[in-house]
């Protein structure tokens, strides 16, 4: 047994070593946390809901500059507003036609797509970083790295990712904010074939301030909330209406914690149970050993 | 230590041949031949169980998973991760709370049943968490977080995904010396021993941390899990009801295997068999009072008794009477009246509470609120099926070849026959 003891040893020696190496991971387990000054630096888009005429000129520019496959039905067809959509691996946004409750001529018309979070949840998700924060504010895409885990689907507390699950060789597709456009100072494909500025493209600082004016200055016809400011942690795409955002369809359950904190206190634990575990249980270990040796002392006396 | 047919005598060379390069790949070749009756009604079934899955495997390659699941947009997870995975890893945590019984608190008493138990949760890390492949759009790309220039430290899974490779790596380690000694390597079956302990140890605490990894993993989904269900100490409820999940797959496991595998247990075992089961059934039983506890707390902070009287709420009290409370008392009155029996018949009734849980968590109160809910298709049954049937088979072809359930004659447990031996004469020789 005295021989074990030193054994022991040797092994604590190793496990320790390989310990201080799967340290260094978990503890870098900062997440997606860009400072205050950047989040008002990322460019967002705007979503005058009061402005939309749902002509679905956007989708038909995101069709295009996405190159995607085109729709079963044309964009000039008005009938499918007449159902409730959502985006597809195809559609990366779609137009509702949300009806008005008070008004029914007047319905409301509001786009669905990735909402770019300043703190998204799916890129903390991605365990290869196929998701990924830029600094201009997109939330991109890396096919090449996507194992298709669908982790982020999962966490997306608007479940803006879509899967291809009819393909033998599937991606995760979503609004990439048209990162490629804008990092070339243009602005993307949707906003730019927007008629009437519904949907309005600046930096995320910017937008608040524009939103909050028209909020301000016009109380009769907007109600007082920029959904998108708080939600999740701030949004890059924010909407403003004439009503409250749940009966524009918006999601109100989303809270306004950043996804990433849910699990940060857990990531934050890990090291301390690495440090930790392995102490008690070898103290615990070469305690009891040490009992079983007394007793077999006692045996030979 | 008699045993008859087998020669005690110590051998100058390996009596497998397994030495060499080419005695090695000849013995292996040998052992891989199935071993008594090919035609039994279990093998017939599992077999056709098995062949079916390949198939649905290979169509499921062939055209994407649409072909196979019912997964949709709504529902990115569905049986494969909720239960192959979420479930089938709850169920291996009897690995890591029983070695830290037998090598941490030194318990001897439940020394027979380790290997069987270790080796369990390694085909079950090998096999149900290996159906992940399955579920994976990309599997090829599985191996980027590991070798990956793109480190997404911040997601939960990748801590999984770095926990899980490397505790069925320890798992590996543990089990070792039972290949080495179907092997007949003495020398390296030394070295393996001394590394049982490091493995031990750090298996423990990669276990805990993904045992609630794996809780942690639905933190995320936090407007989609039912209120009864999500909590933000889910990685802890994970963490604790894995210690009775993994207890109450033991006493069911090794109760079958006490009877398939007759043949290969030690009388010593089996006279104390009984005392094992009711010693495991203490441990499942302070592990589900904990947890019963820390469920009421969570919902008595969420203040949440108004939900009890929906749907939802009754199917919550379903899982919690059924899958726990009862099985508290149950587990009560078989360790009082000594009923091995009882114990037996409420191990599963806990493991048919735990696969509920960990169903609830991961599909049934996910998105409960959704108009086109997810239900597995058969054919993401039939796989999950084939791939319990393909586990078992490994396990009968190892317990088979190798030295698990019982001792192998060359190779003792020295210390642990010698100190009993010792503590008997000192005993006797008090009186």
């Amino acid at each position: 047994m005295s021989m074990n003891r030193r054994n022991f040893l040797k092994v604590a020696g190793a496990a320790g070593c390989t310990l201080l190496a799967a340290n260094s991971r978990p503890s870098g387990a900062a997440t997606v946390k860009p400072a205050e000054k950047d989040v008002g630096e990322f460019y967002g888009m705007l979503n005058d809901t009061t402005k939309c005429i749902g002509c679905r000129a956007c989708e038909e520019a995101c069709n295009r500059q996405n190159l995607l496959p085109p729709p079963k039905e044309p964009f000039s067809d008005e009938k499918v507003l007449d159902r409730m959509r959502d985006t597809t691996p195809d559609a990366f946004t779609v137009v509702n036609r949300i009806p008005n409750g008070k008004e029914p001529g007047q319905p409301a018309f509001v786009r669905k797509q990735c909402m770019h979070c300043a703190q998204p949840a799916c890129a903390t998700a991605c365990l290869t970083k196929a998701l990924e924060k830029t600094h201009e504010g997109m939330v991109k895409y890396n096919p090449e790295r996507c194992m298709g885990c669908r982790f982020c689907m999962l966490s997306c507390p608007f479940d803006a990712p879509k899967y291809q699950y009819d393909s033998p060789s599937p991606f995760v597709r979503k609004c990439v904010f048209c990162y490629d456009r804008v990092v070339k100072g243009e602005q993307p494909a949707c906003s730019e074939a927007c008629p009437t500025g519904a949907s309005l493209f600046g930096t995320r600082r910017k937008l608040v301030e524009i939103a909050k004016q028209r909020v301000a200055t016009n109380p009769g016809k907007y109600h007082s909330y920029i959904y998108g400011e708080h939600e999740a942690g701030g949004t890059s795409w924010m909407f403003i209406g004439a009503v409250p955002p749940a009966q524009l369809g918006l999601r109100d359950n989303v809270g306004t914690a950043s996804y990433p904190e849910k699990t940060s206190g857990f990531l934050y634990a890990v090291p301390h149970i690495f440090i930790l575990w392995p102490t008690l249980l070898f103290g615990l270990s070469y305690l009891t050993s040490q009992k079983s040796e007394k007793e077999d002392g006692h045996g030979k006396e | 230590m008699e045993r008859n047919n087998t020669a005690a005598l110590p051998l100058s060379h390996s009596p497998t041949g397994a030495d060499t390069v080419k005695g090695f790949l000849r013995f292996v070749l040998q052992e891989l031949k199935p071993k008594g009756k090919i035609l039994t009604p279990f093998n017939i079934i599992s077999g056709a169980i098995i062949a079916g899955g390949l198939v649905l495997i290979v169509i499921r390659f062939a055209f994407g998973l649409a072909s196979v699941t019912n997964l949709s947009q709504e529902y990115p997870w569905g049986i494969w991760i909720g239960f192959d995975v979420v479930t089938g890893v709850a169920f291996a945590g009897g690995a890591y709370t029983l070695c830290f019984v037998v090598h941490i608190l030194n318990f001897k008493k439940y020394e027979p049943i380790l290997r069987a138990t270790v080796l369990n949760g390694f085909l079950a890390y090998c096999f149900y968490a290996g159906a992940l492949l399955l579920d994976l759009g990309r599997p090829w790309n599985v191996i980027n977080p590991i070798i990956g220039n793109a480190f997404g430290y911040s997601s939960v899974l990748f801590l999984v995904a770095w926990h899980f490779l490397l505790y069925t790596i320890c798992q590996f380690v543990e089990v070792f010396p039972a290949v080495t000694e179907w092997l007949y390597w003495p020398k390296i079956r030394k070295y393996a021993k001394l590394c049982t302990t490091g493995a031990v140890i750090f298996g423990i605490t990669l276990s805990t941390l993904h045992q609630s990894g794996l809780g942690a993993l639905y933190l995320m989904a936090s407007n989609k899990i039912h209120p009864l269900w999500y909590s933000t100490n889910i990685p802890l409820l994970f963490f604790v009801s894995s210690i009775f999940a993994g207890m109450s797959m033991v006493i069911a496991e090794s109760t079958i295997s006490h009877r398939v595998f007759r043949d290969q247990i030690d009388p010593r075992h089996h006279a104390s068999f009984d005392d094992i089961l009711l010693g495991l059934a203490k441990g499942a039983l302070g592990a589900l009072f904990a947890y019963f506890f820390l469920k009421m707390i969570d919902l008595i902070h969420g203040q949440q008794f108004g939900l009890l009287a929906t749907p939802m709420g009754y199917w919550y009290l379903v899982e919690m009477i059924g899958g726990i409370l009862i099985p508290m008392v149950l587990f009560t009155v078989a360790i009082l009246r000594n009923n091995v029996r009882l114990v037996q018949i409420t191990a599963v009734i806990t493991a048919v509470g735990v696969i509920l849980n960990r169903l609830n968590v991961s599909v049934i109160a996910f998105k409960w609120y959704s108009a086109n809910r997810y239900y597995p298709t058969w054919m993401e049954i039939w796989v999950t099926a084939a791939v319990i049937c393909m586990e078992i088979w490994a396990f009968r072809w190892i317990v088979a070849r190798m030295p698990i359930m019982r001792e192998h004659p060359e190779f003792p447990e020295e210390e642990a026959g010698q100190k009993a031996a010792e503590v008997v004469q000192w005993k006797t020789s008090d009186i």
